[in-house]
């Protein structure tokens, strides 16, 4: 995996962004938008992939990473009136400190024991936001309001309501996050996390402190949720309770499975597959979720490795 | 001289199994000590306790004039003890680079080269003839040459002691051959804990043999003199194939 043809990977992610560029400006406004959106979702996959692809660690709470973004920069901006960019930080931050203070606690338990414990978590974090109603909005949730959403860049100022701005910024987010994992998982500290995932106690016994290491996984798979959350807020302006309710931390993991768990590109094509399926079939019928579901027992059936592991397994093995 | 090595009153007990029993050890440095009996004698258990990967039941184990006792494995393994595992436990998915990349990329302390990396494994691999294989899954490696990565996986560690739990097992003739040259050279710069049924291997490697039988200890002297040792006969050498 590590050894396997740098260069290859490399000028297939740069492709993959050189396309999202292009497509900014072929596409017809409505999937412009939408676009845009998975893009910011895709961030959250990928996060989602750092701890559950690589690391084989199943956490049905990371919601509660999105959510501490998309509140920490929402409140930023409403509450404290902070800049755009401040905003932004401050919502990876809580991300980051979240998931550190998480990491401690369940990172003590694995298996079954982790999905529960991080769920808990994450129930608690959900109960939170309705209990703080006054600050949070409660289950109404907040709207950042337009004239706040603004980037100031010197003279110049971008409005993140702006289509293309905003497509743009997503854009950025997304290649930023798709170089910093791929370099992540080519790095040494890749190979050990895929070491932990596929024997953890060997791991130790070649002098590896695998609590440390899972620990950092967390951090930085919940920092990027956490940037994800706090993009969404910034560019979509809508803060919500349900971000943070069970149904967010199961999707990003569905996501990864849809497009491949532990491939790079899994969950931009696992968040894309995902809606363009759902936006095909609400097209159709009511009872499109369904239909969804239907889909996904079968991907899981005969393609349990998703679409980007499947056809690394058959057709392309450097597949990164 | 001070033992590199030393374990006092050594036990562990499964439910009501006493697997290791008030084993009292000591191994210098530099030497290399074959550990014999037979099936179920205690031998995985004692070396467990001794890396770490188990703890005692009681008794304290001191390794290099410190007492490691309650240290986990991991910092166990950085002080020098690297262990081979009986079961083959190599990363089956990763390729046999990676799973000798792993121990290689550890014992470099701060940031060096990529090169460096590649440099170590392939010498840990050349070593160990694995060399033109580095690129198979390990899961699809033959298991004599299983045992061999993990024995590779071993080297890389750079251990001061190196525990060999049955390394020979499922070697074909001509790979014990070299294995035994591996082992000497091996020993050259480390202290060798070799558990191991082949006698002629032990025969012609160890300094010193100890034999365990119910978790105790129940000999230990020179290849020559346990050879001739009734006790040891009756126990092991009688019952071996
Ligand atoms: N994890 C374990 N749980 C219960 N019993 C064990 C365990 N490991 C070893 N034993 C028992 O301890 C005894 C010693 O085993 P072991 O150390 O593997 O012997 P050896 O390596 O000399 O063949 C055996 O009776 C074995 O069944
Ligand atoms: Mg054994």
């Amino acid at each position: 995996m590590s050894e396997a043809s740098p260069a290859k990977a490399y000028t297939l992610h740069l492709g993959v962004i050189a396309l999202l560029f292009v497509l900014s400006f072929l596409l017809p406004e409505y999937y412009h938008g939408l676009l845009a959106r998975i893009m910011v979702l895709a961030v959250f996959a990928m996060g989602y992939n750092m701890l559950f692809g690589y690391v084989g660690l199943l956490s049905l709470g990371h919601a509660m990473f999105f959510a501490a973004g998309l509140y920490g920069a929402g409140l930023a901006v409403i509450q404290l009136g902070w800049s755009v960019p401040l905003a932004f930080l401050g919502g990876v931050a809580c991300g980051a400190v979240l998931a550190l203070v998480i990491g401690l606690l369940a990172l003590r338990t694995t298996g079954v024991a982790f999905m529960i414990v991080t769920m808990m978590f994450a129930q608690v974090f959900y109960l939170l936001i309705l209990y703080f109603a006054t600050w949070t909005g409660g289950d109404q949730g907040m709207v950042v309001p337009q004239p706040a959403r603004v980037l100031s860049l010197g003279a110049t100022s971008l409005e993140l309501t702006n289509p293309t701005v905003r497509y743009m910024t997503a854009l950025g987010l997304f290649s930023i996050v798709l170089l910093i994992t791929s370099a992540i998982v080519r790095s040494r500290y890749g190979r050990v996390l895929v070491a932990i995932r596929e024997n953890e106690e060997r791991t130790k016994m070649l002098g590896y402190d695998t609590f440390s290491n899972k620990l950092a996984a967390v951090v930085v798979s919940g920092t990027i949720c956490a940037a994800s959350g706090a993009a969404y807020a910034l560019l979509f302006g809508y803060v919500g309770s349900s971000f943070a309710s069970v149904q967010y931390s199961i999707l990003p993991l569905l996501w990864v499975l849809l497009g491949g768990a532990a491939t790079t590109l899994g969950p931009l094509i696992g968040t894309l597959f995902m809606y363009y399926v759902i936006d095909i079939t609400s097209g159709y019928t009511s009872a499109y979720l369904l239909i969804v579901g239907i889909a996904l027992i079968l991907l899981v059936l005969f393609f349990p490795k998703g679409i980007l592991g499947s056809i690394r397994q058959r057709w392309l093995g450097w597949l990164p | 001289m001070m033992p590199l090595l030393t374990t006092k009153g050594l036990s562990r007990n499964f439910g009501g199994l006493r697997a290791v029993d008030g084993v009292d050890f000591a191994l210098m440095p530099g030497e290399i000590r074959a550990v014999i009996g037979p099936n179920g004698a205690g031998k995985t258990t004692f070396v467990s306790l001794v890396s770490g990967r188990i703890q005692p039941s009681s008794g304290m184990i001191v390794f290099d004039g410190a007492d490691i006792t309650g240290l986990p494995a991991y910092i166990r393994v950085r002080q020098g003890i690297a262990y081979t595992f009986q079961i083959t436990s190599v990363f089956a998915n990763l390729s046999a680079y990676d799973n000798v990349a792993l121990p290689v990329q550890r014992t470099l302390s701060d940031g060096r080269s990529k090169g460096a990396v590649r440099t170590g494994v392939m010498a840990a691999l050349e070593r160990t003839g694995l060399a033109d294989r580095a690129h198979m899954p390990a899961g699809q490696l033959s298991y004599g040459h299983q045992r061999l990565l993990e024995v590779a996986m071993g080297l890389a560690l750079k251990p001061r002691l190196l525990i060999l739990d049955e390394p020979t097992q499922g070697l074909a003739d001509s790979e014990i051959d070299n294995f035994i040259t591996l082992v000497r050279e091996i020993a050259k710069n480390a202290t060798v804990l070799l558990i191991e049924h082949n006698m002629p291997v032990v025969m012609q490697l160890a300094d010193r043999i100890t034999v365990f039988n119910a978790g105790k200890i129940l000999a230990e002297d020179t290849p020559e003199a346990i050879r001739e040792n009734a006790a040891v006969q009756e126990a092991y050498l009688g019952t071996a194939p």
